[in-house]
């Protein structure tokens, strides 16, 4: 690991309590950091506010998914049995948003839901399988029960020795380490 | 400040009096505990009886996949329907299906939008069940056309053109079927997927194999719950929570349109849509406490899965199953209110015709057997509420089958009348479903997570940074 000594990624700082990460993660945003993130087992709750998020734009996908499938749905239905192949049945008209509707309506929704799942991948840049936080041993930990704290080192404020005595000292990390890219 | 590292404490300290809540986790476990007690059950060896219960899950799902071929090489009179009750055990066999899947998707959409946090103890076995369910559900449809390939290729179900250039049909409630239910599996995948992403990440940093890290690895995405992922993670989970209750609201309503559209006596009814779907819900819960009552005690999950969530859903089952029973008897208001012979006729020999077996059967399971949970009691003893949910699930049944038999085998014409009979390959490929059912969810426990340990946590005093448990000092 150490033997092609790179640049470093960051300081991955690891807490042992939600609270504790919470504090941290107000203390990081009000120094003044912009490339950090918090690494945490489930969402802590208050946590985009506590690091200064803007709300998740994910919305937005669903919403051109829904109103593309509620259009394909009832245009397909509308070329299909109105205008390719005009079918008499049962009297019924040849086409109304009435009967095109329920098909619409699901069209609506299976197409949010993939606009919403891609969005939210596309958002988070997903999937992404190289990560320099998988070297640490500790981080395995980030899935368990226990909260890190990551300072890239490509961050303008980042400084070495500064934001090591940052983290240890301000934010009352439990141990601090360098995680190389 | 920082709290001193107390790696694998049995139990957190105790919270102050005034501050405890009955609690979604039993015991004060911590955090670890939770991905021990919910990670284990996969990453040990299966227990002794999963062999047996996989050996004759699995025989079930190859019957009926042999019946199945022999219907398709056959032909459909190889099932004893015929005229004039042309669905039968098919029909009821998806509708019966399809209405198990619903729990799945209240649970883990509606309870979500509800706020009702001890859905999340619940709510992965339950997804996984809906679509296994789905799957089921799909397959008598399909195979009922007999000639399969007629129906999946391009004119029947798919919207593209037949031989003859002609389209599907969109005024038949029939295709918003195929519609709904296909949408419906493929949400409830997605659904099913996004929420296991974290658990399969928590999974993929505890395997000791490079095969299970790697599978586990692929299929959590590189997921390394950063805040700034959980972010847009939380509100897409909340997108499809909001977009997959609409539509389990809509399935079982475009299912009961199936018959509601139609002009048979019996199925003509406006009240099929909500009857249907508190009908799906009440058979959707019978199932999850089928399922859940034997998982929790074999895989010693009592403290996550806790006494008081079998009784909430007791509670459930006695409010939908009070709706299925004020339907079934608005329907006999209707048939009489509404002064049609025929309606009331197709009632009358509902309860006293030759299928009146079916009948009563349908009405000791679905309108009795909730009333015992109005007895707190009778909710938290876990034996009674298991023995019950079987009942519901033999009642939903019967109720599918005395709307479909009953209303088709004697209609406007007594010259057409008949007496519909199971041959054994209906009765087999039906049970053999049952096998395909299982075979799937006891994969399911072998592989993956039965809880979700993300969301589990989540609702833990331990994960709310305002609370003592979760390392708040407090003021002092």
């Amino acid at each position: 690991m150490s033997s092609n000594r790179s640049k470093p990624h960051g300081l991955l700082a690891e807490f042992h309590t939600a609270a504790d990460i919470f504090e941290a993660a107000i203390r990081c945003r009000d120094a003044g950091f912009t490339k950090w993130d918090v690494y945490t087992p489930f969402p802590i709750h208050g946590m985009d506010e506590a690091m200064g998020l803007r709300k998740s734009p994910v919305g937005w996908f669903t919403f051109c998914g829904g109103f593309t499938g509620f259009f394909t749905g009832m245009t397909m239905i509308w070329y299909m049995n109105k205008f390719d192949y005009p079918l008499v049945v049962g009297g019924k008209p040849l086409f109304t948003p009435l009967f095109a509707f329920p098909v619409s309506y699901e069209m609506t929704i299976l197409l949010s839901a993939f606009g919403t799942l891609f969005g939210m991948f596309f958002l988070n840049k997903l999937p992404r399988f190289h990560n320099p936080l998988f070297k640490n041993e500790r981080f395995k930990k980030s899935t368990d029960d226990r909260f890190f704290i990551c300072i890239e080192a490509a961050d303008p404020k980042f400084g070495l020795e500064a934001t090591r005595a940052f983290l240890t000292e301000k934010c009352h990390a439990s141990v601090v380490e360098l995680v190389e890219d | 400040m920082a709290n001193p590292a107390k790696p694998a404490a049995v139990r957190a300290p105790e919270p102050p009096a005034e501050l405890v809540r009955e609690p979604l986790v039993l015991n004060n476990r911590p955090l670890g505990w939770i991905t021990d007690a919910i990670a284990g059950v996969c990453e040990k060896p299966m227990p002794v009886w999963w062999w047996p219960a996989f050996i004759v899950s699995f025989g079930g799902m190859v019957t009926m996949f042999s019946l199945i071929a022999y219907l398709v090489s056959t032909g459909v009179g190889v099932w004893g329907l015929n005229q004039p009750a042309d669905w039968a055990w098919d029909i009821t066999n998806f509708v019966f299906w399809i209405g198990i899947g619903h729990a799945g998707t209240l649970i883990s959409a509606v309870l979500f939008l509800l706020r009702q946090k001890w859905r999340t103890s619940v709510n992965r076995a339950a997804e996984a069940m809906t679509i296994f369910a789905v799957a089921c559900a799909g397959i008598f449809p399909v195979f009922h056309t007999g000639r399969v390939w007629f129906a999946l290729l391009p004119g029947y179900l798919f919207p593209a053109p037949n031989a003859n250039e002609i389209w599907p049909q969109f005024r038949s409630p029939l295709l918003w079927d195929v519609f709904a239910v296909s949408t419906y599996g493929t949400v409830s995948l997605l659904f099913w997927y996004v929420g296991l992403i974290p658990d399969l990440a928590t999974l993929r940093d505890r395997a000791k194999g490079w095969l299970r890290r790697f599978l586990y690895g692929i299929f959590s995405l590189g997921w390394t719950g950063s805040n700034r992922h959980w972010s847009n993670y939380e509100k897409a989970y909340l997108l499809l929570a909001g977009l997959s209750t609409p539509l389990v609201l809509s399935v079982h309503s475009i299912v009961s349109f199936d018959f509601a559209v139609s002009v048979v006596p019996g199925w003509h009814t406006t009240i099929f849509p909500p009857y249907f779907v508190a009908g799906a819900i009440f058979s959707g819960f019978g199932m999850v406490l089928t399922l859940l009552i034997p998982l929790r005690s074999l895989f010693k999950l009592e403290d996550v899965i806790t006494l008081r969530h079998v009784e909430l859903m007791c509670k459930v089952l006695l409010a939908t199953g009070s709706i299925v029973g004020y339907a079934y008897g608005m329907e006999f208001f209707i048939a009489w209110y509404g002064g049609s012979p025929y309606e009331l006729y197709a009632f009358k020999n509902r309860a006293f015709g030759p299928y009146w077996w079916s009948y009563w059967a349908m009405i000791s399971c679905n309108v009795i057997s909730p009333h015992f949970f109005w007895f707190k009691k009778l909710r938290t003893s876990v034996v009674f509420v298991w023995i019950v949910s079987i009942f519901v699930n033999i009642g939903m049944w019967f109720e599918r089958f005395v709307i479909i038999v009953t209303s088709l085998h004697r209609d406007y014409l007594p010259s057409s009348w008949g007496y519909f009979t199971p041959s054994w390959v209906d009765v087999m490929t039906f049970v053999g479903s049952f096998g395909l059912f299982m075979t799937l969810f006891l994969l399911f426990i072998r592989f993956l997570p039965v809880i979700a340990i993300s969301e589990v946590k989540g609702v833990t005093p331990q994960a709310d940074p305002h609370h003592p448990l979760g390392g708040a000092k407090g003021h002092h």
